[in-house]
């Protein structure tokens, strides 16, 4: 771009707003501006007339009315009764469900395949790359219901577990019951609880937390705060001496000891699934619209991920692998310190982004009927009130903050991991 | 001591490399046993074929292909192989292909959904293969847009032709007005015109056409459109209203127009930041609020509006990548040269930021169509609405395996093939930037 530095000789004409650098950027800024602002302006008069014919004027009142639907999977308690407000937020809870478990399974499988995937066994390597494609190529939504119609179709009703000589029998111990209704799972159970607090009285936010549950983190995070302090002193004396004191089982000790005496205390036992009447109780039931959900996000994000960890893992350049062999490193070990180290800085900014997209993804969720915030605001909330302009708009909004709290995290995280540069 | 020394006067014959490095055994020692963990991973994964194979291979091929209801099919089977579980019905895929293709349009009108397909075929090989065909088919390309929606849609053949008439008057616009009175307020009064030809001149002229020479051919409802032929118009309006969309969004967010960039900004990051449902949800529910009291156009061309803007928000990402990746010294160049902004994002910028980015926008492009699949949450009968409302059918109730294989194949073919075409450009373009 030209610019001048002397003032200009000339006076101002009109034609100058268009001709002149100096004076263009302001002009296409201003009419960009007000191009925007009539637009919106227009939009927003549209719909206000609009809502006006159809007698609804914008109002978020409906929110305290009460949903008058229930929902099945769910974290917190929740009945009929409870108001719309309550409906969207399980709706929300369940989709963080969904999302983390997807996240942490996908990473998971990701790395896995993605190392395999680089395998010098041929035959691993095409059976990674065939994996890859298949789930690459094919829409998530046809995944997901899929997931959904083989569960539901393929497994053992409740009623196949009953009689003499069952059909089906529970696996691992009798201690999960895979039916077609959904997986149920031990819960875990305390003789002498410590309790629930109570947040938020009786409103629509109100929230339960576990007591046991605090202790038990509050004891896990103290025992690998202590580990690491040991971890820190043996490398001092490493450093000192050059000999490492041997300290995985105090490690080992000072995370585990803490907790099984504190379950030991709280009288921890699990709760079984049993089977009464027509359908098991007891236990954690997940039904199939979370698990195919699950399933069929991590399997299709783990795709993904995988070529991303593999690209990563190319972009580190083969002469860091033959130092690290030359100084003597192991295979294992070459990849923990040396590679995957640095192919980290590569892979996470492209991992954001695949968490983000499980994360939208997960509102696909409607297409097998599990209940997260597109089901409950976006879904039966907003068909039996007909706002659809309210629910829709704060549907966007709550998604758009998860996204952003999301790629904050994660940019945070990727900030710290960086190569410092000048 | 004697000077007798040995010298060897012939060479001996070359000999062949041992027999287990070369060939088919050398390979496999290679690749498949070059150590213990290596043995004990083939055997593995031999195994894991194995029982991927024998159970997928019988199920494909032991099957039937002329049932027309589930229940025949498992009699059939329960006859010939004593069990009805384990093989495929095809039947559901030879009773219902041309609706999962089609959807519910008129079946003595298939000739024209067949040949608008090719027509986009022979549309894009100017494009995709430049260099292979003729130079002539530009025009057949330049003539697409307006002959596609006339071929699926129907009606009179005036309405297409008036609204191609717009670029005429653009472009002849533009040629004269340049003349007397400079680049700028040609290109300015051009669009203008062309903007108010549109808006309130073609409808009319259009009309008058109609009612003095009524050439047309049978028009089809929007809602009779459906199945994979729609998940193909949806993706190929998006990827390609979305390249252009995306560049001038990119550009946007890399000006230095502070306004201008943070309306860009504001909109790729709004688009990115909801999923492409809520944005459906809108196309279906709200577009009609947002606009003039009494608008009521087409769910299909809403579906269209909102799937070209949230992919123009990520393509706008991905180019936005390419530009980033420009060395400076390009930039430079181009103003060194006293080529004005846009010559330079033309000649200089853009091809560069392009191709660098092809594998980007191809997996954009990608991923585009497979979401055109989530319009049947919405309500339109796309493959996977028509495959649910198959199982619905008495006939097909419990059948699902044959009917997702068979949706599989079709997104698979289309998807891997745009995957192996953007291999085949990075390779074509390649200039050597690559060590």
């Amino acid at each position: 771009m030209t610019t001048l530095t002397d003032p200009p000789k000339e006076s101002f004409r009109l034609s100058m707003l268009i001709y002149d650098t100096r004076y263009r950027s302001a002009t296409i800024q201003v009419v960009a501006l007000m191009g925007f602002m009539l637009l919106a302006a227009w939009l927003i008069s549209n719909t206000l007339t609009n809502l006006e014919t159809l007698g609804k004027p914008i109002s978020l009142a409906f929110f305290t009315e009460p949903a008058s639907y229930d929902i099945n999977q769910r974290l917190l308690e929740y009945d009929s009764r409870d108001s719309h407000l309550r409906a969207a937020f399980i709706g929300l809870l369940n989709t963080l469900v969904v999302a983390v478990l997807g996240c942490i399974t996908a990473t998971i499988l990701g790395v896995l395949i993605g190392v395999l995937r680089l395998s010098k066994n041929w035959l691993v390597a095409r059976i990674m790359t065939v994996y890859v494609e298949m789930f690459r190529n094919v829409p998530v939504l046809l995944w997901i219901v899929l997931a959904m119609a083989v569960l539901i179709e393929s497994l053992p009703s409740p009623r196949a577990f009953r009689g003499e000589n069952p059909e089906a029998t529970m696996s691992l111990f009798d201690t999960v019951a895979v039916t077609n209704r959904g997986v149920y799972i031990p819960e875990a159970l305390f003789h002498n609880s410590l309790g629930n607090i109570h947040l938020f009285g009786q409103s629509s936010m109100r929230f339960d937390i576990s007591l046991d549950l605090v202790a038990f983190l509050v004891v896990l995070i103290a025992g690998l705060f202590v580990s690491n302090k040991i971890k820190q002193r043996a490398d001092k004396v490493q450093e000192e001496t050059g000999e490492r004191p041997t300290t995985w089982w105090q490690r080992l000790a000072v995370v585990f000891v803490p907790i099984v005496i504190l379950l030991a205390i709280l009288g921890f036992h699990l709760g079984y699934p049993e089977l009464k009447g027509f359908n098991f109780s007891g236990g954690t039931h997940m039904r199939n619209s979370l698990i195919a959900l699950w399933l069929a996000l991590s399997l299709y994000t783990a795709a993904f991920i995988a070529e991303i960890v593999r690209g990563g893992i190319l972009a580190i350049s083969h002469g860091q692998t033959e130092a690290a062999g030359a100084l003597g490193l192991r295979q294992g070990r070459i990849m923990s310190l040396v590679v995957l180290p640095q192919a980290l800085r590569v892979i996470i900014p492209p991992m954001i982004s695949n968490y983000l997209n499980l994360t939208k993804n997960s509102s696909l969720a409607i297409a097998v009927g599990y209940m997260d915030i597109t089901g409950t605001l976006g879904g039966i909330t907003m068909n039996q009130t007909g706002r659809e302009l309210e629910c829709v708009v704060l549907l966007m909004g709550v998604y758009l903050l998860i996204s952003l709290s999301i790629s904050f995290v994660m940019n945070w995280y990727n900030k710290r991991v960086a190569l410092v540069e000048r | 001591m004697s000077d007798k020394s040995f010298v060897r006067t012939e060479m001996l014959p070359e000999l062949d490399p041992p027999a287990s490095t070369v060939g088919i055994v050398g390979w496999m020692r290679e690749n498949l046993f070059s150590s213990v963990v290596n043995s004990i991973l083939t055997v593995v994964s031999l195994g894991f074929i194995f029982y991927i194979l024998a159970g997928l291979l019988p199920w494909i091929f032991q099957s039937e292909w002329g049932a027309t209801s589930l229940t025949e099919c498992r009699e059939i089977f329960n006859e010939k192989y004593g069990t009805s579980h384990g093989h495929a019905c095809w039947g559901v895929v030879n009773d219902r292909w041309l609706q999962l293709l089609y959807g519910f349009y008129p079946d003595y009108l298939y000739w024209r959904v067949n040949l608008a397909l090719v027509l986009t075929l022979a549309a894009l090989a100017p494009i995709l293969f430049a260099e292979k065909a003729p130079r002539q088919m530009i025009y057949l390309t330049m003539a697409y847009p307006f002959l596609m929606p006339w071929l699926l849609w129907g009606g009179s053949i005036w309405g297409p032709i008036c609204a191609a008439a717009g670029f005429v008057v653009i472009f002849f616009g533009y040629r004269f007005v340049t003349n007397i009175a400079g680049s700028l307020v040609g290109l300015i009064v051009s669009v203008l015109a062309g903007i108010i030809w549109w808006m309130f001149i073609a409808g009319t002229v259009a009309s008058g056409l109609e009612s003095v020479l009524n050439i047309g051919i049978e028009a089809v409802e929007s809602r009779k459109f459906g199945g994979f032929m729609l998940a193909l118009l949806l993706g190929i309006v998006a990827i390609g209203c979305s390249l252009p969309l995306g560049i001038l969004l990119a550009l946007g967010r890399q000006s230095d127009l502070l306004i201008v960039k943070t309306i860009c900004v504001g909109f790729i990051e709004f688009i990115r930041g909801v999923p492409l449902i809520t944005l459906l949800f809108v196309a279906s529910l709200l577009l009609n609020v947002f606009l003039p009291p009494g608008t009521n156009f087409d769910i299909i061309l809403r579906v269209m509006i909102m799937m070209t803007l949230f992919s123009a928000a990520y393509m706008a990402e991905t180019i936005r990548g390419g530009l980033a990746a420009l060395p400076k010294g390009q930039y430079e160049g181009a103003d060194s040269l006293g080529l004005n902004y846009w010559q330079a994002q033309r000649l200089i910028i853009m091809p560069q930021a392009l191709k660098i980015s092809i594998p980007g926008i191809v997996s954009n492009f990608i991923g585009i169509f497979k979401d055109t699949t989530l319009v049947s949450i919405i309500g339109l009968f796309d493959v996977i609405g028509l495959s649910t409302a198959i199982r619905a059918d008495t006939a097909w109730n419990g059948i699902y395996w044959e009917l997702f294989a068979f949706i599989a194949v079709l997104f698979f073919i289309v998807c891997f093939s745009m995957s192996r075409y953007s291999m085949y450009l990075e390779r074509k373009l390649q200039t050597g930037h690559k060590r």
